[in-house]
């Protein structure tokens, strides 16, 4: 009969992940109600917090949605937009030997922004392991899955969210999740030259081209920036 | 329509967990050069700069730098909310009141 009490590093990921509950739910209640804006079912909203599960990608590919992009311009960008999990992942991977490639498949269908920083500062600190990962992965999944539907009912009841001033939700949300990054010059830098890119690309690009045209070039010139300031 | 939003969530789905996936099995073995993570530290910003400065700017479609710009005002609003609070909820809340405000008040 197997054990049926929980590993103890299942419980402590659980727990690392407490401060964030309110902050993670009401980022998926706004996503429910933008997914509503964007004329998704509850059905539709579901599945992509579910499948999907990614906020930013998820939110983009609501406002494309909105703006009537087509859905191979919607995966181009969704994925630029997750590449940093490349990244991520790339980080994670040395530490990962422990464990098989079933488990892993498990762990990197919930890798999150937020996941993804509480499991690195653990695993460089203790001894890795996949349950930790697991309940602090698993605990933003089954919040984020569970209040993007609560974001989805409320949505049908509040009607047209333009009356609400829902339709700033989304800038909002995005301001205070990019305010944090801006940490240095090189930061600040980066961030006022993307919007020049953004801003010539949107007036000189067909369609939405000026997301991938802004945000590589964005990336580019901050990598160029980091590489000139250490030399 | 259903269809199709299902089979587009189906695609994102794939593609973002090939993204999550590929570069752990991957660096199972490698370990990540410097320079490229020089390079990928600044996705995260320059990617939400690039969806937040036209949705405050180009609201319409065309530049608009005024005090007409209902989005704009509430989007600096909301950056200063965002810089004193860090706080996710004060600054949806404050952003929504604002570009609330802006309208039925002075009807922007």
């Amino acid at each position: 009969m197997k054990n049926p009490k929980l590993p103890r590093e299942f419980l402590d990921g659980l727990k690392a992940i407490a401060p964030l509950f309110l902050g993670v739910a009401s980022f998926a209640i706004a996503y429910g109600l933008l997914a509503r804006r964007a004329g998704l079912s509850l059905l539709s909203l579901t599945l992509m917090s579910v499948l999907v599960f990614a906020g930013a990608a998820q939110f983009v590919a609501l406002s494309l949605l909105i703006s009537g992009s087509s859905f191979l311009l919607i995966l181009l960008i969704t994925f630029v937009i997750n590449s940093r999990y490349f990244l991520m992942g790339a980080s994670l991977g040395p530490y990962t030997r422990r464990w098989n490639v079933k488990w892993q498949s498990i762990l990197s269908f919930l890798l999150s922004d937020e996941s993804y920083a509480m499991t690195i500062s653990y695993f460089t600190k203790n001894a890795p392991s996949k349950y930790y990962q697991l309940g602090v992965s698993l605990g933003l999944y089954v919040e984020w899955a569970g209040f993007s539907i609560v974001g989805g009912l409320l949505g049908s009841f509040l009607g047209d969210p333009q009356t609400w001033g829902l339709d700033f939700a989304l800038p909002a949300t995005f301001i205070v999740i990019l305010m944090p990054m801006i940490k240095t010059w090189q930061n600040a830098i980066v961030c006022i030259i993307t919007g020049v890119f953004s801003i010539v690309g949107f007036t000189f690009l067909p369609t939405k081209w000026y997301i991938p045209f802004a945000a590589v070039s964005g990336t580019i010139v901050g990598g160029v920036l980091e590489i000139w300031k250490r030399k | 329509m259903e269809a199709e939003i299902i089979g587009l969530i189906i695609g994102i789905a794939a593609l973002t967990f090939f993204t999550r996936f590929a570069f752990t099995m991957l660096f199972r073995r490698f370990k990540i050069s410097e320079r490229w993570n020089m390079f990928m530290v600044y996705v995260p910003i320059a990617v939400f700069t690039t969806i937040i400065v036209p949705a405050l700017l180009l609201p319409s479609g065309e530049l608009d730098i005024s005090f007409q710009n209902e989005y704009l005002i509430a989007g600096i609003i909301a950056l200063l909310v965002a810089y004193k609070t860090k706080n996710v909820v004060g600054t949806v809340i404050i952003g929504i009141s604002s570009i609330l405000f802006l309208r039925l008040v002075l009807g922007l």
